[in-house]
Protein backbone atom coordinates (compact mmCIF):
# COMPACT_ATOMS: atom_id res chain seq x y z
CA UNK A 1 0.00 0.00 0.00
CA UNK A 2 1.69 3.38 -0.80
CA UNK A 3 0.33 7.13 -0.87
CA UNK A 4 -0.82 8.60 -3.76
CA UNK A 5 0.12 12.50 -1.81
CA UNK A 6 3.40 12.83 -0.51
CA UNK A 7 5.64 16.21 0.47
CA UNK A 8 8.58 16.71 -1.73
CA UNK A 9 11.58 17.62 0.38
CA UNK A 10 14.80 16.27 -0.52
CA UNK A 11 16.25 17.12 3.28
CA UNK A 12 13.37 16.37 5.50
CA UNK A 13 12.62 12.44 5.50
CA UNK A 14 16.63 12.12 6.33
CA UNK A 15 16.16 14.65 9.02
CA UNK A 16 12.98 12.82 10.42
CA UNK A 17 14.46 9.51 10.16
CA UNK A 18 17.93 9.83 11.78
CA UNK A 19 17.33 9.63 15.53
CA UNK A 20 15.94 6.22 14.66
CA UNK A 21 18.81 5.10 12.35
CA UNK A 22 21.23 6.65 14.50
CA UNK A 23 19.92 4.76 17.36
CA UNK A 24 19.86 1.39 15.57
CA UNK A 25 22.85 1.92 14.24
CA UNK A 26 24.66 2.39 16.98
CA UNK A 27 23.10 0.05 19.58
CA UNK A 28 21.96 -2.34 17.35
CA UNK A 29 23.48 -3.28 14.23
CA UNK A 30 27.13 -2.65 15.16
CA UNK A 31 26.94 -4.69 18.18
CA UNK A 32 25.31 -7.08 16.53
CA UNK A 33 27.75 -7.29 13.94
CA UNK A 34 30.83 -7.40 16.70
CA UNK A 35 29.26 -10.24 18.24
CA UNK A 36 29.31 -11.79 14.46
CA UNK A 37 33.20 -10.54 14.56
CA UNK A 38 33.50 -11.69 18.26
CA UNK A 39 32.45 -15.47 17.91
CA UNK A 40 35.33 -16.27 14.80
CA UNK A 41 38.05 -14.73 17.03
CA UNK A 42 39.62 -15.10 20.29
CA UNK A 43 40.66 -11.90 22.42
CA UNK A 44 42.54 -12.09 25.59
CA UNK A 45 41.40 -11.45 28.53
CA UNK A 46 42.68 -7.40 28.21
CA UNK A 47 41.46 -7.12 24.48
CA UNK A 48 45.34 -6.29 23.77
CA UNK A 49 45.22 -9.17 21.06
CA UNK A 50 42.67 -10.79 18.71
CA UNK A 51 43.19 -13.87 16.56
CA UNK A 52 40.81 -15.44 13.70
CA UNK A 53 39.52 -19.22 14.82
CA UNK A 54 37.21 -20.01 12.42
CA UNK A 55 34.10 -21.84 13.85
CA UNK A 56 36.49 -22.85 16.87
CA UNK A 57 34.27 -21.18 19.32
CA UNK A 58 31.09 -22.85 18.53
CA UNK A 59 33.05 -26.22 18.23
CA UNK A 60 33.67 -25.75 22.00
CA UNK A 61 30.85 -24.58 22.61
CA UNK A 62 28.50 -27.35 21.65
CA UNK A 63 31.49 -29.86 22.93
CA UNK A 64 30.83 -28.10 26.04
CA UNK A 65 28.31 -30.57 28.25
CA UNK A 66 26.79 -28.03 30.49
CA UNK A 67 25.83 -25.86 27.07
CA UNK A 68 23.88 -28.52 25.67
CA UNK A 69 22.15 -29.13 29.39
CA UNK A 70 21.35 -25.73 29.44
CA UNK A 71 19.59 -25.83 25.63
CA UNK A 72 17.38 -29.02 26.99
CA UNK A 73 16.71 -26.63 30.80
CA UNK A 74 15.70 -24.05 28.15
CA UNK A 75 13.68 -26.51 26.50
CA UNK A 76 12.24 -28.09 29.54
CA UNK A 77 11.43 -24.54 31.25
CA UNK A 78 10.04 -23.07 27.89
CA UNK A 79 7.68 -25.92 27.44
CA UNK A 80 6.38 -25.73 30.88
CA UNK A 81 5.83 -22.15 31.39
CA UNK A 82 3.91 -22.33 27.82
CA UNK A 83 1.73 -25.37 28.73
CA UNK A 84 0.80 -24.25 31.84
CA UNK A 85 1.00 -20.39 31.09
CA UNK A 86 -1.75 -21.11 28.16
CA UNK A 87 -3.61 -23.64 29.95
CA UNK A 88 -4.49 -21.86 32.88
CA UNK A 89 -5.43 -18.88 31.20
CA UNK A 90 -7.80 -20.42 28.41
CA UNK A 91 -9.60 -22.14 31.74
CA UNK A 92 -10.20 -18.72 33.06
CA UNK A 93 -10.70 -16.70 29.52
CA UNK A 94 -13.38 -19.63 28.85
CA UNK A 95 -15.25 -18.97 32.36
CA UNK A 96 -14.42 -15.59 32.17
CA UNK A 97 -16.49 -15.13 28.91
CA UNK A 98 -19.27 -16.88 30.18
CA UNK A 99 -19.94 -14.28 32.77
CA UNK A 100 -22.11 -11.22 31.61
CA UNK A 101 -22.12 -9.55 34.74
CA UNK A 102 -19.12 -8.42 36.85
CA UNK A 103 -17.18 -10.30 34.40
CA UNK A 104 -14.87 -6.40 34.10
CA UNK A 105 -14.82 -7.09 37.75
CA UNK A 106 -12.29 -10.62 37.09
CA UNK A 107 -11.03 -8.99 34.20
CA UNK A 108 -9.16 -6.39 36.21
CA UNK A 109 -8.62 -8.30 38.76
CA UNK A 110 -6.74 -10.67 36.72
CA UNK A 111 -4.66 -8.49 34.27
CA UNK A 112 -2.35 -6.63 36.77
CA UNK A 113 0.64 -9.18 37.04
CA UNK A 114 1.36 -8.13 33.43
CA UNK A 115 2.24 -4.81 35.49
CA UNK A 116 5.10 -6.06 37.62
CA UNK A 117 8.18 -6.38 36.48
CA UNK A 118 9.79 -10.15 36.08
CA UNK A 119 12.36 -8.98 38.83
CA UNK A 120 9.83 -8.17 41.21
CA UNK A 121 8.09 -11.56 40.61
CA UNK A 122 11.14 -13.43 41.50
CA UNK A 123 11.57 -11.97 44.66
CA UNK A 124 7.93 -12.31 45.57
CA UNK A 125 8.27 -16.27 44.67
CA UNK A 126 11.62 -16.17 46.35
CA UNK A 127 9.93 -15.03 49.79
CA UNK A 128 7.15 -17.26 49.72
CA UNK A 129 9.25 -19.84 48.65
CA UNK A 130 12.06 -19.54 50.89
CA UNK A 131 12.94 -22.62 52.49
CA UNK A 132 13.40 -21.36 56.32
CA UNK A 133 11.08 -18.77 56.51
CA UNK A 134 8.61 -18.96 53.41
CA UNK A 135 4.91 -19.33 54.02
CA UNK A 136 4.58 -22.47 51.70
CA UNK A 137 7.44 -24.48 52.57
CA UNK A 138 6.33 -24.12 56.08
CA UNK A 139 2.70 -25.33 55.14
CA UNK A 140 4.15 -28.09 52.74
CA UNK A 141 6.46 -29.24 55.69
CA UNK A 142 2.98 -29.77 57.92
CA UNK A 143 1.91 -32.12 55.42
CA UNK A 144 5.06 -33.85 55.58
CA UNK A 145 6.63 -32.59 52.54
CA UNK A 146 10.09 -30.76 52.50
CA UNK A 147 10.42 -28.30 50.10
CA UNK A 148 14.47 -26.87 49.38
CA UNK A 149 15.15 -25.10 45.61
CA UNK A 150 18.66 -24.48 47.29
CA UNK A 151 19.39 -28.15 47.18
CA UNK A 152 16.77 -29.98 45.18
CA UNK A 153 17.39 -29.22 41.17
CA UNK A 154 13.47 -30.03 40.06
CA UNK A 155 12.40 -27.43 43.28
CA UNK A 156 13.82 -25.08 41.56
CA UNK A 157 12.27 -25.10 38.31
CA UNK A 158 9.01 -25.00 39.54
CA UNK A 159 9.63 -22.13 41.35
CA UNK A 160 10.68 -19.97 38.43
CA UNK A 161 8.00 -21.57 36.31
CA UNK A 162 5.72 -20.59 39.11
CA UNK A 163 6.61 -16.97 38.79
CA UNK A 164 7.40 -17.36 35.23
CA UNK A 165 3.72 -18.35 34.50
CA UNK A 166 2.15 -16.38 37.05
CA UNK A 167 3.50 -13.26 35.32
CA UNK A 168 1.89 -14.06 31.61
CA UNK A 169 -1.45 -15.47 32.56
CA UNK A 170 -2.93 -12.03 32.21
CA UNK A 171 -1.69 -11.17 28.63
CA UNK A 172 -2.71 -15.07 27.60
CA UNK A 173 -5.71 -14.34 29.19
CA UNK A 174 -6.54 -10.92 27.42
CA UNK A 175 -6.05 -12.65 24.06
CA UNK A 176 -7.92 -15.88 24.28
CA UNK A 177 -10.87 -13.37 26.00
CA UNK A 178 -10.58 -11.56 22.90
CA UNK A 179 -10.57 -14.34 20.44
CA UNK A 180 -13.47 -16.03 22.34
CA UNK A 181 -15.71 -12.47 22.24
CA UNK A 182 -15.00 -13.14 18.37
CA UNK A 183 -16.54 -16.55 17.82
CA UNK A 184 -20.17 -16.22 16.27
CA UNK A 185 -22.86 -17.16 19.15
CA UNK A 186 -24.93 -18.30 16.24
CA UNK A 187 -22.25 -21.06 16.25
CA UNK A 188 -22.80 -22.36 19.71
CA UNK A 189 -26.46 -21.68 19.86
CA UNK A 190 -26.98 -24.41 16.73
CA UNK A 191 -25.01 -26.94 18.27
CA UNK A 192 -26.83 -26.20 21.49
CA UNK A 193 -29.90 -26.62 19.60
CA UNK A 194 -28.75 -30.28 18.47
CA UNK A 195 -27.95 -31.33 21.71
CA UNK A 196 -24.42 -30.47 21.90
CA UNK A 197 -23.74 -29.90 26.14
CA UNK A 198 -20.69 -27.63 27.05
CA UNK A 199 -18.23 -29.75 26.79
CA UNK A 200 -18.55 -31.16 23.64
CA UNK A 201 -19.27 -27.26 22.29
CA UNK A 202 -15.79 -26.03 23.39
CA UNK A 203 -14.12 -28.83 22.09
CA UNK A 204 -15.69 -29.10 18.40
CA UNK A 205 -16.53 -25.35 17.89
CA UNK A 206 -14.80 -23.13 20.62
CA UNK A 207 -11.27 -24.92 20.48
CA UNK A 208 -10.43 -25.14 17.04
CA UNK A 209 -12.18 -22.03 15.95
CA UNK A 210 -9.23 -20.54 18.78
CA UNK A 211 -6.44 -22.70 17.42
CA UNK A 212 -5.18 -19.26 15.69
CA UNK A 213 -4.96 -17.35 18.99
CA UNK A 214 -3.38 -20.18 20.83
CA UNK A 215 -0.72 -20.88 18.15
CA UNK A 216 -0.09 -16.81 18.51
CA UNK A 217 0.13 -17.59 22.24
CA UNK A 218 2.86 -20.47 21.44
CA UNK A 219 5.05 -18.54 19.84
CA UNK A 220 4.99 -15.29 22.12
CA UNK A 221 4.94 -17.68 25.24
CA UNK A 222 8.63 -19.46 23.81
CA UNK A 223 9.67 -16.50 22.86
CA UNK A 224 9.38 -14.94 26.91
CA UNK A 225 10.35 -18.27 28.38
CA UNK A 226 13.47 -17.43 26.24
CA UNK A 227 14.24 -13.93 26.22
CA UNK A 228 11.73 -12.24 28.76
CA UNK A 229 12.92 -14.84 32.00
CA UNK A 230 16.21 -13.88 32.75
CA UNK A 231 14.92 -11.24 35.32
CA UNK A 232 13.05 -14.64 36.79
CA UNK A 233 15.56 -16.37 37.29
CA UNK A 234 18.51 -13.68 38.65
CA UNK A 235 16.36 -12.99 41.26
CA UNK A 236 14.92 -16.44 42.38
CA UNK A 237 17.61 -19.43 41.48
CA UNK A 238 20.32 -17.15 40.05
CA UNK A 239 20.52 -20.57 37.64
CA UNK A 240 21.32 -22.77 40.75
CA UNK A 241 21.22 -25.33 42.80
CA UNK A 242 24.04 -25.96 40.65
CA UNK A 243 23.46 -25.07 36.96
CA UNK A 244 20.35 -26.59 36.52
CA UNK A 245 18.05 -23.23 36.08
CA UNK A 246 20.77 -21.76 33.87
CA UNK A 247 18.89 -20.98 30.59
CA UNK A 248 20.75 -19.87 27.70
CA UNK A 249 20.05 -16.17 27.94
CA UNK A 250 21.22 -16.71 31.85
CA UNK A 251 24.28 -18.25 30.51
CA UNK A 252 25.25 -15.75 28.15
CA UNK A 253 25.44 -13.15 30.95
CA UNK A 254 27.14 -15.12 33.50
CA UNK A 255 29.87 -16.48 30.82
CA UNK A 256 30.17 -12.74 29.19
CA UNK A 257 30.23 -10.70 32.46
CA UNK A 258 30.88 -13.39 35.20
CA UNK A 259 33.55 -15.52 33.37
CA UNK A 260 34.58 -12.90 30.87
CA UNK A 261 35.11 -15.44 28.66
CA UNK A 262 34.31 -13.15 25.57
CA UNK A 263 34.25 -15.56 22.52
CA UNK A 264 32.34 -18.02 24.29
CA UNK A 265 29.46 -15.28 24.97
CA UNK A 266 29.64 -14.08 21.49
CA UNK A 267 29.09 -17.18 20.13
CA UNK A 268 26.68 -17.93 22.40
CA UNK A 269 24.81 -14.38 21.26
CA UNK A 270 25.23 -15.46 17.58
CA UNK A 271 23.32 -18.83 18.58
CA UNK A 272 20.52 -16.78 20.28
CA UNK A 273 20.26 -14.77 17.44
CA UNK A 274 19.27 -17.50 14.96
CA UNK A 275 16.81 -19.11 17.83
CA UNK A 276 15.29 -15.58 17.52
CA UNK A 277 15.13 -15.35 14.17
CA UNK A 278 13.81 -18.52 13.62
CA UNK A 279 10.43 -17.24 15.91
CA UNK A 280 10.06 -14.18 14.37
CA UNK A 281 9.77 -15.95 10.93
CA UNK A 282 7.70 -18.68 12.32
CA UNK A 283 5.52 -15.51 14.08
CA UNK A 284 5.27 -14.13 10.76
CA UNK A 285 4.10 -16.47 8.56
CA UNK A 286 1.68 -17.41 10.84
CA UNK A 287 0.16 -13.98 11.01
CA UNK A 288 -0.55 -13.19 7.55
CA UNK A 289 -2.76 -16.37 7.89
CA UNK A 290 -4.34 -15.09 11.45
CA UNK A 291 -7.41 -13.55 10.06
CA UNK A 292 -9.81 -16.51 10.05
CA UNK A 293 -13.21 -15.89 11.17
CA UNK B 1 -12.97 -5.49 12.55
CA UNK B 2 -9.91 -7.54 13.81
CA UNK B 3 -10.44 -10.69 15.78
CA UNK B 4 -8.66 -9.65 18.28
CA UNK B 5 -10.05 -6.06 19.18
CA UNK B 6 -11.48 -6.61 22.63
CA UNK B 7 -14.89 -4.95 23.16
CA UNK B 8 -16.04 -4.42 26.71
CA UNK B 9 -18.53 -5.06 27.20
CA UNK B 10 -18.76 -7.59 25.14
CA UNK B 11 -21.21 -7.18 22.39
CA UNK B 12 -25.36 -8.13 23.29
CA UNK B 13 -25.66 -11.25 22.58
CA UNK B 14 -29.41 -12.00 21.92
CA UNK B 15 -29.62 -16.15 22.79
CA UNK B 16 -33.25 -17.46 21.67
CA UNK B 17 -32.79 -19.76 24.44
CA UNK B 18 -33.03 -17.00 26.62
CA UNK B 19 -30.41 -15.57 28.72
CA UNK B 20 -30.72 -16.65 32.80
CA UNK B 21 -28.99 -15.58 35.87
CA UNK B 22 -25.67 -13.23 35.60
CA UNK B 23 -23.81 -15.28 33.07
CA UNK B 24 -24.43 -15.32 29.47
CA UNK B 25 -25.35 -19.09 28.31
CA UNK B 26 -27.59 -20.62 25.53
CA UNK B 27 -29.01 -22.40 28.17
CA UNK B 28 -29.90 -22.65 31.98
CA UNK B 29 -27.13 -24.78 33.62
CA UNK B 30 -27.16 -23.37 37.15
CA UNK B 31 -24.16 -26.08 38.20
CA UNK B 32 -22.23 -24.97 35.75
CA UNK B 33 -22.76 -21.09 36.47
CA UNK B 34 -21.71 -21.71 40.08
CA UNK B 35 -18.44 -23.50 38.66
CA UNK B 36 -17.98 -20.58 36.17
CA UNK B 37 -17.74 -18.15 39.66
CA UNK B 38 -15.41 -20.35 42.09
CA UNK B 39 -13.00 -21.62 39.16
CA UNK B 40 -12.48 -17.54 38.45
CA UNK B 41 -12.56 -16.56 41.90
CA UNK B 42 -9.87 -19.37 42.84
CA UNK B 43 -8.35 -17.93 40.27
CA UNK B 44 -8.41 -14.11 41.50
CA UNK B 45 -7.60 -15.73 44.55
CA UNK B 46 -4.34 -17.68 43.21
CA UNK B 47 -3.10 -14.38 41.21
CA UNK B 48 -2.93 -12.20 44.25
CA UNK B 49 -1.90 -14.46 46.73
CA UNK B 50 1.79 -13.73 46.12
CA UNK B 51 0.53 -9.64 45.95
CA UNK B 52 -1.46 -10.43 49.52
CA UNK B 53 1.40 -11.86 51.23
CA UNK B 54 4.12 -9.09 50.18
CA UNK B 55 1.58 -6.88 51.54
CA UNK B 56 1.70 -8.50 55.10
CA UNK B 57 5.32 -9.08 54.82
CA UNK B 58 5.80 -5.24 54.54
CA UNK B 59 3.88 -4.58 57.74
CA UNK B 60 5.71 -6.28 59.85
CA UNK B 61 9.20 -6.06 61.64
CA UNK B 62 11.93 -8.40 60.21
CA UNK B 63 11.90 -10.47 63.52
CA UNK B 64 7.99 -11.46 62.77
CA UNK B 65 8.69 -12.20 59.65
CA UNK B 66 11.55 -14.93 59.91
CA UNK B 67 9.25 -16.80 62.56
CA UNK B 68 7.61 -19.85 60.32
CA UNK B 69 4.90 -19.29 60.28
CA UNK B 70 4.96 -15.50 59.17
CA UNK B 71 1.73 -13.67 60.21
CA UNK B 72 -0.99 -13.83 57.79
CA UNK B 73 -2.69 -10.68 58.71
CA UNK B 74 -1.08 -7.11 58.29
CA UNK B 75 1.36 -5.80 61.54
CA UNK B 76 1.17 -2.37 62.69
CA UNK B 77 4.52 -1.69 60.61
CA UNK B 78 3.56 -0.45 57.41
CA UNK B 79 4.43 3.52 58.23
CA UNK B 80 7.84 2.57 59.77
CA UNK B 81 8.69 0.03 57.00
CA UNK B 82 7.80 2.41 54.14
CA UNK B 83 9.65 5.38 55.56
CA UNK B 84 12.60 3.11 56.25
CA UNK B 85 12.86 2.21 52.65
CA UNK B 86 12.04 5.52 51.05
CA UNK B 87 14.96 7.66 52.79
CA UNK B 88 17.28 4.35 52.99
CA UNK B 89 18.45 2.47 56.24
CA UNK B 90 21.84 1.19 57.17
CA UNK B 91 21.00 -2.27 58.12
CA UNK B 92 20.31 -5.31 56.72
CA UNK B 93 23.06 -7.52 54.86
CA UNK B 94 22.38 -5.75 51.17
CA UNK B 95 22.05 -2.79 49.99
CA UNK B 96 20.24 -0.40 51.36
CA UNK B 97 20.24 3.00 49.41
CA UNK B 98 17.06 4.79 49.36
CA UNK B 99 14.19 3.90 47.61
CA UNK B 100 12.85 7.58 47.06
CA UNK B 101 16.31 7.73 44.83
CA UNK B 102 15.69 4.66 42.85
CA UNK B 103 11.88 5.31 42.11
CA UNK B 104 12.71 8.87 41.20
CA UNK B 105 15.55 6.88 38.41
CA UNK B 106 12.67 4.54 37.52
CA UNK B 107 10.88 7.33 36.57
CA UNK B 108 12.75 9.25 34.69
CA UNK B 109 13.77 6.10 32.98
CA UNK B 110 10.40 4.96 31.93
CA UNK B 111 9.27 8.56 30.79
CA UNK B 112 12.46 9.01 28.52
CA UNK B 113 11.87 5.65 27.55
CA UNK B 114 8.08 5.59 26.74
CA UNK B 115 8.37 9.16 25.14
CA UNK B 116 11.62 8.55 23.27
CA UNK B 117 10.18 5.72 21.29
CA UNK B 118 6.85 7.07 20.27
CA UNK B 119 8.75 10.18 19.07
CA UNK B 120 11.44 8.85 17.04
CA UNK B 121 8.72 6.21 16.02
CA UNK B 122 6.39 8.39 14.67
CA UNK B 123 8.69 11.02 12.74
CA UNK B 124 10.29 7.71 11.08
CA UNK B 125 6.61 6.34 10.27
CA UNK B 126 6.04 10.27 9.06
CA UNK B 127 9.35 9.95 6.66
CA UNK B 128 8.59 6.57 5.41
CA UNK B 129 4.51 7.42 4.72
CA UNK B 130 4.70 10.85 2.78
CA UNK B 131 8.09 10.96 1.30
CA UNK B 132 9.70 9.63 -1.58
CA UNK B 133 13.38 9.33 -1.27
CA UNK B 134 16.07 6.52 -2.15
CA UNK B 135 16.20 3.82 0.28
CA UNK B 136 12.98 4.43 1.70
CA UNK B 137 12.29 0.52 1.97
CA UNK B 138 15.77 -0.66 3.24
CA UNK B 139 15.47 2.05 6.14
CA UNK B 140 11.84 0.54 7.02
CA UNK B 141 13.57 -2.85 6.74
CA UNK B 142 16.20 -2.03 8.95
CA UNK B 143 14.40 -0.94 11.70
CA UNK B 144 12.07 -3.93 11.12
CA UNK B 145 15.04 -6.24 11.68
CA UNK B 146 16.20 -4.67 15.03
CA UNK B 147 12.79 -7.30 16.04
CA UNK B 148 14.97 -9.94 15.75
CA UNK B 149 18.12 -7.95 18.29
CA UNK B 150 16.74 -8.55 21.47
CA UNK B 151 19.30 -6.87 23.97
CA UNK B 152 19.92 -10.34 25.34
CA UNK B 153 21.76 -11.31 22.09
CA UNK B 154 24.23 -8.65 21.97
CA UNK B 155 24.54 -7.81 25.48
CA UNK B 156 28.99 -8.40 25.14
CA UNK B 157 28.61 -5.94 22.53
CA UNK B 158 26.15 -3.41 23.45
CA UNK B 159 27.96 -2.93 26.44
CA UNK B 160 31.27 -2.31 25.37
CA UNK B 161 29.98 0.43 23.03
CA UNK B 162 27.56 2.17 25.80
CA UNK B 163 31.13 2.08 27.91
CA UNK B 164 33.44 3.53 25.12
CA UNK B 165 30.33 6.60 24.90
CA UNK B 166 30.91 6.99 28.30
CA UNK B 167 27.30 6.27 29.11
CA UNK B 168 27.93 3.98 32.12
CA UNK B 169 26.03 5.30 35.28
CA UNK B 170 24.02 8.10 33.46
CA UNK B 171 20.06 8.42 32.48
CA UNK B 172 21.52 9.15 28.70
CA UNK B 173 23.06 5.26 29.42
CA UNK B 174 19.56 3.66 31.00
CA UNK B 175 17.20 5.15 27.84
CA UNK B 176 19.12 5.53 24.83
CA UNK B 177 20.00 2.24 23.78
CA UNK B 178 16.31 1.03 24.45
CA UNK B 179 14.25 3.72 22.35
CA UNK B 180 14.48 2.13 19.12
CA UNK B 181 11.37 0.55 18.40
CA UNK B 182 10.05 -1.23 15.48
CA UNK B 183 6.79 -2.06 16.77
CA UNK B 184 6.12 1.16 17.37
CA UNK B 185 7.18 2.60 13.91
CA UNK B 186 5.00 -0.17 12.21
CA UNK B 187 2.44 0.60 14.21
CA UNK B 188 2.46 4.21 13.15
CA UNK B 189 3.23 3.15 9.36
CA UNK B 190 -0.19 1.11 9.74
CA UNK B 191 -1.60 3.69 10.72
CA UNK B 192 -0.79 6.88 8.37
CA UNK B 193 -1.15 4.25 5.89
CA UNK B 194 -4.76 4.09 6.33
CA UNK B 195 -5.17 7.87 7.35
CA UNK B 196 -7.22 9.27 3.95
CA UNK B 197 -4.78 11.51 1.42
CA UNK B 198 -7.56 13.86 0.72
CA UNK B 199 -6.27 15.46 4.32
CA UNK B 200 -2.62 15.52 3.12
CA UNK B 201 -4.42 16.79 -0.33
CA UNK B 202 -6.14 19.88 1.29
CA UNK B 203 -2.79 20.54 3.55
CA UNK B 204 -1.13 20.86 0.57
CA UNK B 205 -3.37 23.57 -1.16
CA UNK B 206 -3.76 25.46 1.88
CA UNK B 207 -0.04 25.68 1.53
CA UNK B 208 0.41 23.87 4.63
CA UNK B 209 4.63 22.36 4.95
CA UNK B 210 4.85 18.73 5.94
CA UNK B 211 5.55 19.42 9.77
CA UNK B 212 2.79 21.55 9.73
CA UNK B 213 0.28 18.85 8.52
CA UNK B 214 2.24 16.43 10.53
CA UNK B 215 1.62 18.86 14.03
CA UNK B 216 -2.01 19.96 12.98
CA UNK B 217 -3.68 17.00 11.51
CA UNK B 218 -1.62 13.97 12.22
CA UNK B 219 -0.78 13.94 15.66
CA UNK B 220 -4.23 14.88 16.74
CA UNK B 221 -5.28 11.60 14.52
CA UNK B 222 -3.06 9.67 16.20
CA UNK B 223 -3.85 10.06 19.72
CA UNK B 224 -5.28 6.65 21.24
CA UNK B 225 -2.55 4.92 19.10
CA UNK B 226 -0.02 6.63 21.21
CA UNK B 227 -2.06 6.95 24.31
CA UNK B 228 -2.02 2.89 23.80
CA UNK B 229 2.00 2.62 23.07
CA UNK B 230 2.68 4.72 26.00
CA UNK B 231 1.17 2.56 29.01
CA UNK B 232 2.86 -0.55 27.31
CA UNK B 233 6.21 1.03 26.98
CA UNK B 234 6.16 2.52 30.09
CA UNK B 235 5.31 -0.47 32.06
CA UNK B 236 8.32 -1.75 29.77
CA UNK B 237 10.70 0.50 30.66
CA UNK B 238 9.97 0.54 34.70
CA UNK B 239 10.60 -3.15 34.28
CA UNK B 240 13.66 -3.40 32.58
CA UNK B 241 15.93 -5.36 34.98
CA UNK B 242 19.18 -6.94 32.16
CA UNK B 243 20.34 -3.19 31.37
CA UNK B 244 20.60 -1.55 34.01
CA UNK B 245 21.96 -4.26 35.85
CA UNK B 246 24.77 -4.04 32.74
CA UNK B 247 25.24 -0.51 32.93
CA UNK B 248 24.72 0.99 36.33
CA UNK B 249 27.15 0.34 39.44
CA UNK B 250 26.47 3.70 41.41
CA UNK B 251 23.15 3.05 43.96
CA UNK B 252 22.36 6.64 42.91
CA UNK B 253 21.39 5.25 39.20
CA UNK B 254 19.96 2.22 40.22
CA UNK B 255 16.32 2.24 39.03
CA UNK B 256 13.83 0.49 41.95
CA UNK B 257 13.51 -3.03 40.08
CA UNK B 258 16.89 -3.79 39.75
CA UNK B 259 17.70 -2.00 43.33
CA UNK B 260 15.22 -4.44 44.82
CA UNK B 261 17.38 -7.78 43.83
CA UNK B 262 20.57 -5.91 45.43
CA UNK B 263 18.97 -5.71 48.64
CA UNK B 264 18.62 -9.93 48.40
CA UNK B 265 22.18 -10.74 49.90
CA UNK B 266 22.30 -13.37 52.72
CA UNK B 267 20.64 -16.18 53.22
CA UNK B 268 16.56 -16.84 54.09
CA UNK B 269 16.84 -14.99 57.72
CA UNK B 270 19.33 -12.91 57.34
CA UNK B 271 17.44 -10.43 54.82
CA UNK B 272 15.30 -7.99 56.22
CA UNK B 273 12.46 -8.92 54.20
CA UNK B 274 9.47 -6.80 55.53
CA UNK B 275 11.77 -3.60 54.37
CA UNK B 276 12.52 -5.80 50.47
CA UNK B 277 8.60 -5.95 50.61
CA UNK B 278 8.17 -2.62 51.20
CA UNK B 279 10.43 -1.95 48.16
CA UNK B 280 8.53 -4.51 46.17
CA UNK B 281 5.21 -3.05 46.64
CA UNK B 282 6.39 0.50 45.54
CA UNK B 283 8.19 -0.97 42.81
CA UNK B 284 4.95 -2.66 41.80
CA UNK B 285 2.19 0.23 42.05
CA UNK B 286 2.97 2.52 39.49
CA UNK B 287 2.89 0.38 36.30
CA UNK B 288 0.13 -1.09 38.28
CA UNK B 289 -1.82 1.85 38.67
CA UNK B 290 -0.84 2.71 34.87
CA UNK B 291 -2.15 -0.61 34.05
CA UNK B 292 -5.63 -0.19 36.00
CA UNK B 293 -6.26 3.66 35.49
CA UNK B 294 -5.67 2.81 32.06
CA UNK B 295 -6.89 -0.47 31.55
CA UNK B 296 -8.57 0.56 27.86
CA UNK B 297 -5.78 1.58 26.55
CA UNK B 298 -3.57 -1.35 27.75
CA UNK B 299 -5.49 -3.63 26.33
CA UNK B 300 -5.55 -1.74 22.94
CA UNK B 301 -1.66 -1.37 22.90
CA UNK B 302 -1.29 -5.28 23.95
CA UNK B 303 -3.18 -6.36 21.21
CA UNK B 304 -2.38 -3.84 18.73
CA UNK B 305 1.60 -4.05 19.34
CA UNK B 306 1.48 -7.83 18.59
CA UNK B 307 -0.37 -7.19 15.28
Amino acid sequence: MEKRVRFRSTWLPWALLAPQLAVIGVFFFWPAGQALLQSVQIQDAFGATREFVGLDNFRQLFADQTYIDSFKTTAIFSVLVAGFGISIALVLAVFADRVLRGSAVYKTLLVWPYAVAPAVAGVLWLFMFAPSIGIVPYALRLIGYEWNHLLNADHAMALIVMAAVWKQISYNFLFFLAGLQGIPKSLIEAAAIDGAGPWRRFWTIVFPLLSPVTFFLLVINIVYAFFETFAIIDASTQGGPGKETAILVYRVYYDGFKGLDLGSSAAQSVVLMAIVIALTVVQFRYIEKKVQY
Amino acid sequence: MAPHCVRYPPRGRVSILGRTGDTDMVERRPALTVLTHLVLILGVLIVAFPVYVTVVASTHTAQAIVQAPMPLVPGDQMLQNYMAVLVGTDAGAGSAAPVGRMMFVSLVSALTIALGKITISLLSAFAIVYFRFPFRNFFFWAIFVTLMLPVEVRIGPTYEVVSDLGMLNSYAGLTVPLIASATATFLFRQFFLTVPDELAEAARIDGAGPMRFFWDVLLPLSRTSIAALFVIQFIYGWNQYLWPLLVTTQENMYPVVMGIKRMIAGGDAANDWNLIMATAMLAMLPPAFVVLLMQKWFVKGLVETEK
